[in-house]
């Protein structure tokens, strides 16, 4: 017994798998990477045929995700000459700063609608995902299928009768409206993947604790939310990157008030085509908040993914 | 008696006045497409500000994305835009279901005569029904498809004299369609500079309105017509016409032979991008890339030229763009926004308007004899202006459009079916549309 | 450590009755639990059905508020299921729903497999892998379109590149025969790592003694992989799909932004047919019969599936 197991891969299969699994990671990093590049490309280095690998780079891009520009006389920009560096960067193209862009408002927008209906779905969520792992509920597996069936609807198919709704209740274009929205859509996940977990905790630690002395109530709080920790943030990673994501009901549902990043970020234009650099940038930036999380709790979304719905 | 008289017509004026009162300080927001000339009504309208005190806030929404987003919004009831520039043909959609605020009384009240706009615009961008004296909006924005072309490439001495032993003819601004046909087969392929380049940059867009914009340049001029002039809505024989037939073979010729790959899908920031980048010599877009195409530091200046969409066999039109400015009826500051809209027809505004990267209406502006040679494309904006034609603007504007985008692209792109079918498609769409409508 | 009279009395009680006294009843707390989501999702899921479901037999219009409305009892329905249009857009998301359903699971597996050869670093290349599907899709497929650009995009570069074929003499998103594979490559570059993830989950599920017992009856590598790994992934497997099959049958997103349903209706996937009908032509009544088609379409199919998924699990 020297360490040595049977169902260790010998060194050569590890190599082989390794050069293999960095290939494939290689190969689908690369549009990231494009989307990294081209946000500190100029705007004529983002749309050179051929496409350029190696260039100057430049923050232009960051700079015209941020403001608004229009183009002025030589005379108007001789008299006024750029007072910071990315005046500086405007003013060499003919033009100077009118204004903020839109991009900061979106971006909270994101956040105050992503972390408000994670909050709202994780903690419904909890609940119920309890509820259904240790009582008697009837027709507990009908309820449950019933609420993996909200997420079967196409958002276009529901969004008709809530453009509808918001429209009466004047939920139109609201943060309320949005979070409500997105917690509903989240909540057949986080019931479902909590309810695995929940599953896993096995019911002696809560007995142990009756007897204890705790209430039900008490033995949920101190006893099984701790044990479900790693599941709830699991969860919650879920539901935020769905909100973050969602498209289909922002780009149907809101407009001026609560529109998120991603319907807007597809329509950044600037001087006349397209402005990739800018596009690239606000990609770039709204991407790299999920990242984070994805990096800092990468072991938990392995578990978490199961879904809860699989027992090992 | 008298004092209690006194002192309810105080209270009375009191009441009266805090409205007004609030007025003077509204926060406006207006609505319109994100291009460069509404960065230039953000400058301009800080004249607006100064003078009345109001506050300026703006919504710009991307073309692809302009018309179902502002759709919505209307059709939410929503009250996040007071003033729309609204794109020409929503205003019928606009009127009938009562978005837009009828601006006969404020034009009356103001002095404000449509008479001194350019009459296309008027007609195009205002009137509902079209050709009645009902005004839903003012002229804000005149815009129409014309063409950018390689000016540099087209001076080259030895590209001319090919050109000549080709096709009998200098190689200058086309004439006709065929003309620019013959022109975009000449360079597609060719390598200039080291690099491959195309023909022509047209609009193939699928999702909006995109290839629809480009079609109707060449569907008009070959003999297509929306309806019988002397019948409304009676579609068979003009819509599929003999004529109509040709033009829309004509558009998917030049598709295939003379445009880049995988321009399947291009709109105007796709052709831009071509253009800007070198890929072709000719570009089809609005005339409100002109100023930008003409700052540009690679193809800019000397190396551009443009002209108005060159005539067909059977007509000489150009597709109408461009918008005219509303007051949103779900507006609560409509006084403020109709006082906007006073401000902007100004002449002086208006020629300040044009200096600052929009395109007046104003025939004071337009009209003026040192327009034509102020800009090396004043000439052709002002050629172009002259044979605008529009698409439907009716209520249901959306529903046609859509059939239109679908039956256009299948054949141009997809290569589906014979233009014939696709034309007949589109009449039997149109029929059901207008149908349900109850307009046939 | 638990001196406080309260324990001690607890402790002398029986747990039934402690429970009884100390806090709210069983049934009232599992009640109490599930109410918010069941009334969350019947105010926002099962009400907006039902009113689609009315809605679908009459001729209403959104826009045209003031318009009469006509019940038109099942006509909606009969012209949607006799439009050929739309047994196209039925076809178009059956190719997508298909082929990224086979290229995820296929190439998922394959990653996970290789990943759980527990090579040096295997958990960074992992957490690189990932990152696609984190990605907003509608950001994503903007860009797509970018890469996909025969001149000034990467995409056709880098086949240039491994094949030797001219970049321009190709165009992904233009062509009638290139553009459904062009969604299929971009959906499967972003969620072959979703299919990675669980399946990698199932591996490491499986308890080592399993190949330890199956190693000392000599069975070869080949028979061990069949008759123990894949069966043993299956049930996880089925779920990745479950849940992936949903989600491309619902597509929207992703390919909106790719190719707006062009060249013609090539991409037309029935989602993006759908929003045109409700939310640019706004026919409110029709397109509520269309929703209601779709509905019934994938709740059919997942029921079934779901079926045939315990039945796996049970074995």
């Amino acid at each position: 017994m020297s360490g040595y197991s049977v169902t260790e891969p010998s060194s050569t299969q590890k190599w082989v798998a390794g050069v293999l699994v960095i290939g494939y990671a290689l190969i689908t990093l690369m549009p990231l990477l494009w989307i990294l590049a081209t946000g500190f490309k100029s705007s004529a280095d983002s749309i050179a045929y051929p496409p350029k690998v190696t260039f100057q780079p430049t923050l232009e891009g960051y700079v015209n995700l941020f403001t608004t520009q229009t183009r002025q006389t030589p005379e108007y920009l001789d008299a006024h000459p750029p007072q910071t560096w990315y005046e500086e960067i405007v003013h060499d193209k003919g033009m100077v700063i009118a204004g903020p862009s839109r991009f900061g408002e979106r971006f909270m927008n994101s956040v105050i609608i992503g972390f408000g209906s994670t909050f709202l779905s994780v903690f419904l969520g909890t609940l119920a995902a309890y509820a259904f792992s240790r009582y008697r509920i009837p027709l507990k597996d009908d309820l449950l299928f019933f609420i993996l069936s909200t997420r079967m609807m196409p958002p276009i198919a529901v969004a008709i009768p809530i453009f509808l709704m918001f429209r009466n209740l004047g939920l139109s274009d609201t943060h309320t409206g949005m979070i409500l929205l997105y917690t509903a859509v989240n909540l057949s996940l986080s019931v479902w993947l909590l309810k695995g977990f929940i599953d896993e905790i096995p019911r002696e630690y809560e007995e142990a604790a009756l007897i204890d002395g705790y209430t039900r109530f008490q033995a949920f709080t101190k006893v099984v939310l701790p044990q479900a920790a790693t599941g709830i943030a699991a969860t919650a990673i879920f539901c935020l990157i769905f909100a973050w994501n969602e498209y289909a009901f922002a780009v149907l549902l809101t407009s001026g008030t609560a529109q998120t990043a991603p319907p807007f970020i597809p329509t950044i234009i600037g001087n006349g085509g397209q402005d990739w650099p800018a596009v690239a940038a606000g990609a770039t930036l709204f991407l790299l908040p999920v990242m984070v999380f994805t990096i800092l709790l990468r072991k938990h979304l392995l578990r978490g993914i199961t879904f809860g719905a699989v027992r090992k | 008696m008298k004092k209690a008289h006194i002192f309810a017509a105080a209270m009375l004026a009191a009441v009266a006045a805090q409205p007004a009162a609030q007025a003077r300080a509204d926060d406006l927001t207006l609505c319109w497409a994100a291009w460069d000339p509404a960065n230039a009504l953000v400058e301009l309208s800080k004249d607006f500000e100064a003078k009345t005190g109001h506050k300026m806030s703006f919504e710009f929404v991307p073309w692809p994305n302009f018309a179902d987003r502002m759709l919505n919004e209307l059709n939410s009831g929503g009250k996040l835009c007071d003033l729309m520039i609204g794109d020409s043909q929503w205003i019928g959609l606009g009127a009938e279901a009562g978005h837009y605020v009828k601006l006969n009384p404020f034009f009356e009240k103001e002095g404000i005569s449509m008479g001194d706009f350019i009459p296309a615009t008027v007609t195009g961008y205002a009137e509902w029904p079209k050709n009645t004296p009902n005004y839903w909006a003012l002229p804000a924005y005149a815009d129409v498809v014309g063409w950018t072309y390689r000016k540099d490439w087209f001076s080259e001495p030895e590209l001319q004299a090919e050109f000549k032993e080709k096709y009998g003819r200098d190689l200058g601004v086309p004439k006709t369609l065929e003309e620019l046909k013959d022109i975009a087969t000449f360079f597609q392929g060719r390598e200039i500079d080291g690099k491959t380049v195309y023909g022509a940059a047209i609009y193939t867009e699928r999702g909006s309105e995109g290839i629809t914009m480009g079609v109707t340049n060449a569907l008009y001029n070959y003999g297509f017509k929306y309806e019988n002039p002397d019948k409304p809505y009676d579609l068979q024989g003009y819509v599929n016409s003999k004529g109509a037939v040709a033009g829309l073979e004509f558009y998917k010729a030049l598709y295939d032979c003379c445009t880049p790959p995988g321009s399947s899908d291009w709109y105007m920031s796709e052709d831009i991008d071509a253009y800007k980048s070198g890929q072709v010599a000719l570009q089809m877009n609005f005339a409100f890339i002109w100023p930008g195409v003409n700052a540009d530091p690679n193809v800019g200046g000397d190396k551009s030229g443009y002209f108005a969409n060159p005539a067909g066999p059977d007509g000489h039109f150009a597709q109408l763009g461009g918008q005219g400015i509303s007051v949103v009826s779900y507006s609560e500051h409509q006084d403020a926004a109709l006082e906007y809209i006073k401000w902007f027809a100004q002449p002086d505004i208006q020629a300040k308007w044009t200096a600052a990267g929009g395109a007046s209406a104003m025939r004071s502006v337009v009209e003026a004899p040192d327009f034509p040679d102020k800009t090396p494309f004043n000439k052709a904006f002002l050629e172009s202006m002259a044979i605008v034609k529009d698409f439907w603007a009716e209520p249901s504007y959306a529903s046609l459009l859509l059939s239109m985008q679908d039956r256009v692209h299948k054949y141009v792109i997809a290569g589906e079916g014979t233009a014939q079918e696709a034309l007949d498609g589109l009449v039997a769409d149109w029929t059901e549309v207008f149908q349900d409508d109850g307009k046939m | 450590m638990s001196g406080t009279t309260i324990d001690h009395v607890a402790r002398a009680t029986p747990p039934k009755v402690a429970r009884r006294i100390k806090g709210l009843s069983d049934r009232a707390i599992a009640w109490i639990f599930v109410a918010p989501t069941i009334f969350l999702l019947l105010a926002i899921n099962i009400f907006p059905l039902l009113w689609t479901i009315y809605l679908s037999f009459t001729n209403y219009r959104a826009n045209r508020p003031n318009a009469e409305v006509k019940w038109i009892g099942t006509r909606n329905y009969e012209r949607i299921l006799g439009d050929a249009d739309i047994w196209l857009t039925m076809q178009a998301t059956a190719h997508f729903l298909f082929w990224t359903l086979v290229l995820q699971v296929l190439i998922g597996f394959a990653l996970a497999w290789l990943i759980n050869q527990k090579f040096k670093g295997n958990d960074l290349w992992t957490t690189i892998i990932v990152l696609p599907m984190m990605l907003s899709p509608a950001v994503v497929g903007n860009f797509w379109t970018f890469l996909y650009q025969p001149q000034i995009g990467l995409f056709n570069y880098v086949v240039a590149f491994f094949t030797g074929a001219d970049p321009t003499s190709f165009t992904m998103i233009g062509d009638v025969s290139l553009a459904p594979w062009a969604i299929v490559i971009v959906d499967t570059w972003m969620w072959t790592p979703f299919v990675m993830l669980i399946c990698l989950a199932g591996l490491r599920s499986i308890p080592e003694s399993i190949y330890e017992a199956a190693e000392c009856d000599r069975a070869s590598k080949w028979r061990q992989f069949w008759t123990i790994t894949v069966p043993m992934v299956l049930p996880f497997l089925m779920l990745a799909v479950l849940f992936r099959g949903i989600e491309n049958f619902k597509m929207f997103d992703l390919v909106v932004q790719l190719t707006g349903g062009g060249p013609g209706n090539t991409t037309t996937l029935t989602s993006i047919d759908l929003k045109r009908e409700a939310f640019e032509k706004w026919r409110t009544g029709y397109s509520s019969a269309y929703a209601i088609i779709l509905f019934v379409t994938v709740f059919g199919l997942a029921s079934i599936y779901v079926k045939a998924l315990n039945k796996v699990k049970e074995r």
